[in-house]
């Protein structure tokens, strides 16, 4: 299991940084979901990876137990990370539709002389 | 009045729903509301400032539960300085904002801003190192809506990367805090400082690699050098009032810098030991240099305030790299100085810009040119660090203090150059916005050249002068009063190196 989630993490955050290292903006929103799934199994395993143990401390016995932390930190990232794709998801809307174009460069300037002049 | 400590980030946090969902069609209440926020959140930010001038530090346990497993806000000297300067910069530039009509051009500008004013609130005060990623993400999602005002095709565009690249620090910022957290066991400043201070040496590889990337995290915060892309396009075509606002944004990077490298991972930790010093103060000096040619070179005065804006980072940073409490003192001086006089920058820079454009080329005099250059003037030279201002001062104690480092003539030179070329780059925009437009032909088709006076068509407001004005009049007070704010740095960086203090109370381990 721990190669699963292991791989699991490495393989997502590649194509994650992959995606987000292209022009155009959807590619670049996929990868930045891809990699924050990434980082919310990462997360999940950082309170080291139990199967079928309760979240529950046991002070009369040595029992194992699953570390209820880190699924509270993965939720509060889950959500945030949520809004967050929805607002890039927005913003890069706005962008693609005042200027018909879904590259995520800045656009080269013309020199100010003679605009604004 | 021990409910006060929370105050901070609960009354922007009220505020702001308030605003968009009962004030939403009443832009008047709006800005009365806003405004009214701003002015009770400095006066509580003042009252905290006193009660932890005295060095004492307060707790506040959310929940009322105790420190490693609930969340704690912590005020100590440096939370106060840091939360009284948000609420004095927030201020003229909520002022600035509304004189100048930026909060009518697009929806729901008040309580983004104050949203805003919640997560920056939020940062300073966290005790919690999970909990400063949430309020990091409070202060970027509206700084996000905040930097897309009233947008056009550009501010969208730069928008996008703004947004891409903060998400990539925030995505870096979870893996870091992971690691932290599967290596201690726990994410409470205080007591990740006991628990990383007691692993054994040889077992610190994970510790070492979650130090590094929560540093990279605060560095794409504070726009060090290689990482600081998304600044310049980002301040240049936000709004610029909010760009202001944003001045305090990059402090807040360097405020965690500051708070966890001397906390958790203080010098004296073998773990990670010259980790940090290593890396920050060659990359520091970099940002300054950076920072002082795109001043020389930029095009655009937006582009010009925000290389400005880059080039304080980086001397802030030098100071804060060196780790000692000399320099952590001066760092802390410098820090109020550069975010009011970058703040005075971009709001004079939008004073420019309302009247005659974007682009730094000779122009006609525009209406009220002496003032504005006047303005323009103290900007430049607070930014740059002349005398008389307090640039000047703050720039003095951190040469003061890092003369026994062991890079003290490159620090020394890249300083004094950077200046140099900082006052070259203003000294070539003013002159060529201000001087060179008096030698250009009248526009004949200009109509208030014929008008008699006092009928011009629009008269300009008075409340961006007063705002500029009173960022003015803060660096004349930190300049005036340099003495009590020098000892204030001074016992703030003492506090930060003696850190005992800070987590047996955090920890509720003092001896009663």
């Amino acid at each position: 299991m721990e190669l699963l989630v292991a791989s699991a993490v490495g393989i997502l955050t590649a194509a994650g940084i992959y995606l987000i290292l292209r022009r155009r903006s959807f590619p670049v929103i996929l990868g930045l979901s891809l990699l924050t799934y990434a980082v919310n199994v990462f997360l999940f395993a950082t309170g080291r990876l139990v199967t079928g143990a309760p979240p529950i401390l046991n002070k009369y016995q040595e029992v194992a137990y699953t570390d209820p932390l880190p699924q509270a930190l993965v939720l509060t990232a889950i959500v945030i990370s949520f809004g967050m794709t929805a607002v890039v998801v927005m913003i890069a809307l706005g962008a693609y539709l005042s200027s018909r174009d879904d590259g995520t460069a800045m656009p080269t300037e013309t020199d100010g002389a003679g605009e604004d002049a | 009045m021990e409910h006060l400590l929370i105050a901070p980030v609960v009354l922007p946090a009220l505020v702001a729903p308030f605003i968009i969902m009962v004030l939403r069609h009443h832009l008047d209440l709006q800005r009365i509301f806003s405004l009214a926020s701003v002015v009770l959140l400095a006066a509580v930010s003042l009252t905290l400032a006193a009660q932890a001038a005295d060095g004492t530090v307060k707790v506040y346990e959310l929940g009322d539960w105790s420190a490693p497993f609930g969340i704690v806000l912590v005020l100590d000297r440096l939370s106060a300085m840091m939360i009284v300067l948000t609420s004095l910069l927030a201020l003229p530039v909520l002022l600035y904002a509304i004189g100048s009509g930026w909060d009518t051009r697009g929806a729901n500008f008040h309580a983004l801003f104050q949203f805003q004013l919640m997560g920056i609130m939020g940062a300073f005060l966290t005790g919690d190192a999970f909990n400063l990623f949430v309020f990091f993400e409070v202060l970027l999602i509206a700084s996000y809506g905040l930097m897309i005002h009233s947008g056009s095709t550009r501010r969208f565009q730069a928008g996008v990367q703004y947004v891409v690249f903060n998400l990539l620090g925030s995505t870096l910022f979870l893996f870091a805090l992971g690691t932290l957290y599967s290596v201690t066991g726990t994410l409470n400043m205080a007591d990740l400082a006991v628990k990383v201070a007691q692993i054994p040496a040889e077992d610190t590889a994970l510790l070492r690699v979650g130090a590094v990337m929560l540093l990279l995290v605060f560095a794409i915060k504070a726009s060090l050098l290689p990482l600081h892309f998304w600044l310049p396009s980002a301040y240049a075509n936000a709004p610029m009032p909010v760009a202001a606002l944003f001045a305090i944004m990059t402090k807040v990077g360097a405020y965690s810098i500051l708070r966890i490298y001397t906390l958790v991972f203080g010098p004296e930790v073998e773990a990670t030991a010259g980790l940090t010093e290593a890396w920050l103060l060659p990359a520091a000096l970099l940002t300054l240099g950076a920072g002082a040619v795109g001043v020389l070179g930029s095009k655009k005065l937006g582009r010009l305030a925000a290389f400005g804006a880059i080039a304080s980072m980086g001397t802030l940073l030098i100071a804060i790299s060196l780790f000692t409490q000399t320099a952590a003192a001066a760092a802390l001086y410098y820090l109020v100085h550069s975010t009011l006089a970058a703040a005075l920058l971009f709001l004079v820079a939008d004073l420019v810009m309302e009247r005659q454009g974007q682009w730094i080329q000779p122009q006609r005099p525009m209406p009220q040119t002496g003032l504005i250059s006047a303005l323009f003037f103290a900007a430049a030279i607070a930014l740059a660090g002349m005398p008389p201002l307090s640039g000047f001062l703050g720039k003095l104690l951190v040469l003061d203090a890092t003369r026994n480092a062991n890079l003290a003539p490159w620090i020394w030179g890249v300083i004094l150059l950077g200046s140099l070329i900082t006052i070259l780059g203003m000294a070539r925009a003013g002159s060529l916005l201000f001087w060179k437009g008096h030698g250009l032909p009248a526009d004949e088709q200009d109509p208030s050249k014929d008008l008699p006076a006092d009928s011009l068509p629009a008269k300009p407001a008075q409340l961006p002068f007063v705002a500029c004005f009173g960022l003015l009049g803060g660096l004349i007070a930190l300049t005036v009063f340099a003495g009590p704010a020098t000892r204030y740095a001074e016992a703030t960086a003492a506090q930060l190196y003696a850190p005992s203090a800070y987590i047996d109370t955090v920890l509720g381990r003092t001896a009663e």
